[in-house]
């Protein structure tokens, strides 16, 4: 039975988009019921990976070559995990906070099915085509979200997204051309023994490839389309891009660099991703550093966190490879507690102008305290999954004797200690007046809480990492 | 493929234009007809390769040349629809 | 043994983080249930300390592992040395919550404030009884960011330049000491703290790296012990409300620094490793420099709070000096300093929180005839102050005679110097508070008896008179002495 289960999470949620859509009204209940259903499929999978070989599900019985698989192995079951719990937690919140507005609410509870259903067929997916096509389909999902903000505010920062998702999948695509053009297989199982060494086009082709991803990830100097857009989106949807969408570029690029690139990629190349992922901490952390608005310092801050996944690349060894999805876990958990914690100051406040956060400490307690507690993770400080995450890349970084990850590593810590701390103090001071301006209604418990429980969660993780590491295994074809 | 091949070439260029397009190039709509360049660039790339079969041609890239066209087509259309929003923001209300 | 009773670490460490959590749940709304649950905690950790007290004695050693991250496990561990710590902490806990609960009435933001209290003394309970320096380090970490909020808890901005000064001092300290616990974790594997350290069979292949790593380990805990040249940010955080001062000199950070320090000299090189390699006579040179210092600039400054900041930055590197010597009395006299300096300490900042809060006195030169009017606080204030400068029979005496007789034995007599010096400028900055508060007239004004609120002067009272009892009574069998002779018995003669 556990062969239905892949099929099952790619049409369970998308048959519910599309049921939604048909329906012509916004129906957030029937959403909770597919979180949820997700869920209990995403942990029935996983149990049954942690417990054998991986799940691999044949649609529709074609033969090679033309054969679609979706197969499910630790990697693939940890990233679906993270976007199950998510997508419980994400859906929870959004019925408040859609609950005014019908049209954007029946276009959120529409889309955000569909991109479920997309994110789930991509971690699934075993050809390079179908991760194609699915990243695709991410982003065709992603962004009308980011226009629910209200499009005439949001329009240039969804336009920008489109245009350098657009030009990033081609630029894979061209890249998966020249690797079939070689190998005759699009299978990533197949690929390594099917690539012909030492051509000239087997590198480009793997450039090709990366560059596409990293455009697709906002990894610096890709990065410029991404505070945009994820600062000015709903705060709901700011949290999926966050912690999921941009995240699943990274996991592509982790699972083709230990599958199919593996032939092809060289040290240095590792070093240069090291190098662009060490950039990206410390220029994205000190842009949060000196963002005026909350979104703004949570959006940079998702540039500099990602820089720490690709710390993996340079040194490559099992406790990197643990360390680097780990911290994609932690962070995505960590992200979407803070922009959830955003929102919720954002609705009260009506702006997220950071002088307007002074002495708000009271009506928002719950939700600032979902901000320091989501920060310590995002610092990396213990116990939390970041602190687990930064452990074994510390050690990882020794192992290797590449000291130089090290410092980056301590360094982006304190940065981020520096841009969490610059908010949290605004809410400690005293106002000037009691009675601070603000527009909405204090955030009910549904949205504070969420916050809160996805904040647990990320300390949590710092507590529970030996079940998961488990379930993510060694490095794939291991050589070092 | 021996040789001069002037649909390689054609691919070649229609990349090199369309990168080059996107990358000096500040308004959107011209962006996104660079896009549409690379897109066909690589898609006539892709066709070249169904060649590599002796006996016919391969089915699998051409397979995934309609697709991507689906998929370009419908990214397009999306891009331009949010283009004549950016320019004219009083336009659809609602919409 | 049952396993409710070999995890007692865990469940005093569990007391005050479920009161934090149940303070933080219950929000403004309910003082009466707060403070019940506040109290109630306190004293539930009393007696759980007072369970455990009585095993380890017995010579039980509770232990408690969880599994964290892969090859690391979170180790609770109490020994000889955590009940020292841990003792101080709960007892003092009681003490400052109800001085807290006087001294904090009626002004906003309570439950924060005894929510990330209560999450202080939980931190510290964790670094009291970490059993390997991963532990350590995640408790070390804890009680950084749940002392923030109560250095910065006024919110006004001298508050916040203080939490901004501890914050980057805190942090950089703890990222130095993140790294010398990685590097020596890729050297030597998971090291747990074993009484002589574990370190001895790398003393010979890789001396430099065990250098570095030892300097990495004590400038991070350095920082919170306030060692000279990283002491920058304790007269800094005095503008804290007087609780949290206690809190910061007494009860939890400084100690959980120093405690540190002990802890990687005891328990992870060992006494003889870190004599061998020189480490025990620069650490002796860094901790008499700051002794020194912190009493020149104690003498200088014309705030209560402050004098006595500078006090603690002098008084808590009597601790490292005895640690540093390296030999059974010194190292007696270092230990017991930990629990007199802390009783001392306490006192003297209830009193100067009572002055602040009774008559709005903050500066040394408004104590002028004090003593009259508040006797009970003053008579405190003076055993406290005798106390540190090391009058005899008092508890800084017995200290200091210890370091004394240690630095004799172990043929350190610039030492004695050092003492001799330190108890001059001791005196030279606390007599004067005690002449202008005992015999110059008050200010024409205001001279009728005006004492502290029973809530704040029966804790000061409380620790005044424990001060005094910890130096008289110092030969009994229970004494803090008599524990510390037992725990440097075990830890020399392994």
């Amino acid at each position: 039975m556990t062969e239905a289960l892949p099929v099952l999470l790619v049409f369970v949620p998308f048959l519910a988009g599309l049921g939604q859509f048909v329906l012509g009204r916004a129906a957030p209940w029937c959403q909770q019921f597919v979180s949820g259903l997700n869920l209990i499929l995403v942990l029935l999978l996983s149990s049954a990976v942690v417990h054998g070989d991986p799940v691999i599900a044949d649609l529709g019985g074609w033969g090679e070559p033309l054969a679609i698989h979706l197969q499910a192995d630790g990697l693939a079951a940890l990233m679906l995990l993270l976007t199950a719990v998510l997508a419980v937690a994400v859906s929870l919140y959004a019925i408040p906070a859609f609950r005014d507005e019908p049209r954007p609410a029946w276009r959120f509870w529409t889309l955000w099915p569909l991109l479920l259903a997309s994110l789930n067929a991509l971690f699934l997916s075993r050809d390079l085509f179908n991760l194609y096509v699915t990243l695709e389909l991410v982003t065709l999902g992603a962004i009308p979200l980011v226009l629910l903000a209200g499009p005439n505010k949001t329009v240039d920062a969804a336009l920008r997204y489109l245009l350098f998702a657009l030009l990033g999948s081609l630029v894979y695509l061209a890249g998966v051309a020249l690797i079939y053009a070689q190998a005759g297989t699009l299978d990533l199982a197949l690929l390594p023994a099917a690539l012909p060494e030492g051509t000239l086009s087997g590198p480009l082709a793997a450039a090709l490839i990366i560059t596409g991803v990293l455009i697709k990830g906002a990894i610096l100097p890709f990065h410029i389309w991404l505070p945009a857009a994820h600062g000015n989106a709903p705060a709901a949807v700011s949290a999926i891009l966050s912690a999921l969408v941009v995240k699943a570029a990274i996991y592509l690029l982790l699972r083709l660099w230990t599958g199919p690139l593996e032939p092809l990629v060289s040290n240095d190349a590792g070093q240069l991703l090291g190098a662009l992922g060490a950039t990206a901490i410390l220029f994205g952390s000190w842009q949060a550093f000196r963002q005026s608005r909350l979104k703004l310092v949570v959006a940079y801050s998702t540039v500099a966190q990602l820089g720490y996944m690709l710390l993996f690349f340079p040194m490559a060894v099992t406790a990197a490879w643990q360390g680097a999805v780990y911290h994609g876990l932690a962070h995505g958990i960590a992200k979407a507690a803070l922009f959830l914690a955003a929102g919720n100051i954002l609705y009260y406040l009506g702006q997220d102008r950071l002088e307007a956060l002074r002495g708000i400490d009271r009506p928002l307690a719950v939700s600032l305290l979902a901000f320091g507690l989501a920060g310590v993770s995002i610092m990396g400080l213990p116990p939390s999954g970041g602190f687990t995450a930064k452990w074994l890349l510390l050690s990882a970084s020794l192992q290797t004797g590449q000291w130089w990850w090290t410092t980056v590593l301590i360094a982006g810590g304190l940065l981020a200690a520096g841009y969490i701390f610059r908010v949290l103090r605004l809410a400690f001071l005293q106002a000037d007046d009691a009675t601070a301006p603000h527009h909405g209604p204090v955030p009910g418990p549904l949205m504070a809480w969420t916050a809160t429980a996805l904040a647990l969660l990320a300390l949590a993780l710092g507590l529970i990492s030996a079940p998961l590491l488990d379930l993510l295994g060694e490095m794939p074809g291991g050589t070092s | 493929m021996t040789g001069f091949d002037p649909f390689a070439l054609a691919a070649a260029g229609l990349i090199a234009f369309g990168l080059y397009g996107f990358c000096v190039c500040g308004h959107p709509l011209r962006r996104l007809l660079a896009i549409n360049l690379v897109g066909n660039g690589v898609f006539l790339a892709l066709i070249l390769i169904a060649r590599r079969l002796p006996d016919g041609p391969d089915p699998v890239p051409h397979a995934m040349v309609l697709t991507g066209i689906v998929i370009a087509v419908s990214a397009t259309a999306f891009g331009l629809a949010l283009i004549r929003r950016q320019a004219r923001p009083e336009d659809g209300g609602n919409d | 043994m049952s396993t409710a009773y070999q995890a007692m670490p865990l469940w005093v460490l569990l007391s005050s983080l479920l009161a934090a959590a149940i303070i933080f749940a219950l929000g403004e709304g309910h003082p009466r249930l707060r403070i019940g649950i506040n109290l109630a905690a306190a004293l539930l950790k009393l007696v759980l300390v007072g369970v455990m007290l009585l095993g380890v004695r017995a010579g039980h050693e509770f232990i408690v592992r969880l599994p964290l991250v892969p090859g690391i496990e979170l180790i609770l561990h109490a020994d000889a040395l955590s009940m020292l710590f841990i003792s101080l902490s709960a007892i003092l806990w009681l003490a400052t919550t109800i001085y807290a609960i006087a001294y904090l009435e009626d002004s906003p933001n309570r439950a924060r404030f005894f929510g990330f209290f209560s999450l202080c003394v939980a931190a510290t309970m964790g670094i009291a009884t970490a059993g390997n320096l991963f532990t350590f380090f995640v408790f070390y970490e804890m009680l950084t960011l749940a002392t923030w909020p109560l250095v910065v808890h006024r919110g006004t901005s001298k508050a916040m330049q203080a939490g901004r000064s501890y914050l980057c001092y805190t942090l950089g300290g703890s990222a130095v000491l993140l790294l010398g616990i990685v590097l020596l974790h890729s050297l030597a594997g998971p090291q747990e703290f074993v009484a002589g350290g574990t370190l001895a069979d790398y003393a010979g292949s890789n001396p430099q790296a065990l250098a570095v790593i030892f300097a990495l380990l004590i400038t991070g805990m350095g920082v919170k012990a306030a060692l000279a040249p990283v002491h920058g940010w304790l007269p800094t955080a005095m503008v804290a409300p007087a609780p949290v001062s206690a809190l910061l000199h007494a009860v939890a950070v400084v100690k959980a620094g120093a405690f540190g320090i002990v802890r990687v000299v005891y328990d992870v090189f060992g006494i003889e490793l870190t004599q061998s390699l020189g480490f025990a006579e620069m650490l002796a040179v860094v901790a008499s420099i700051t002794i020194i210092y912190g009493s020149l600039r104690a003498i200088w400054q014309t705030d209560l709070k402050r004098r006595l900041a500078y006090s603690t930055v002098s008084q808590v590197s009597y601790i490292v000096l005895g640690v540093a010597l390296a030999n059974p009395l010194a190292s007696i006299g270092g230990l017991v300093h930990l629990v007199h300096q802390g009783l001392m300490k306490i006192t003297l900042f209830f009193c100067a929180g009572c002055y602040a809060e009774t008559h709005g006195i903050h500066a040394i030169d408004e104590l002028d005839g004090i003593g009259r009017r508040m006797p009970w606080t003053t008579a405190m204030f003076t055993l406290g102050a005798l106390g540190m400068i090391g009058l005899p029979p008092l508890a800084g005496f017995v200290s200091k005679w210890y370091l004394g007789l240690g630095a004799v034995a172990g043929g350190q007599l610039w030492v004695v110097g050092v003492l001799l010096l330190s108890t001059l400028l001791n005196a030279i900055y606390f007599l004067p508070i005690l002449h202008r508060a005992w015999f110059k007239p008050p200010p024409e004004a205001d001279d009728g008896l005006a004492e502290a609120p029973m809530g704040l002067l029966g804790p000061t009272l409380f620790a005044g008179l424990a001060a005094l009892a910890v130096g008289l009574f110092a030969g009994f069998d229970w004494s803090p002495l008599a524990w510390v002779e037992l725990l440097v018995e075990r830890e020399y003669s392994p």
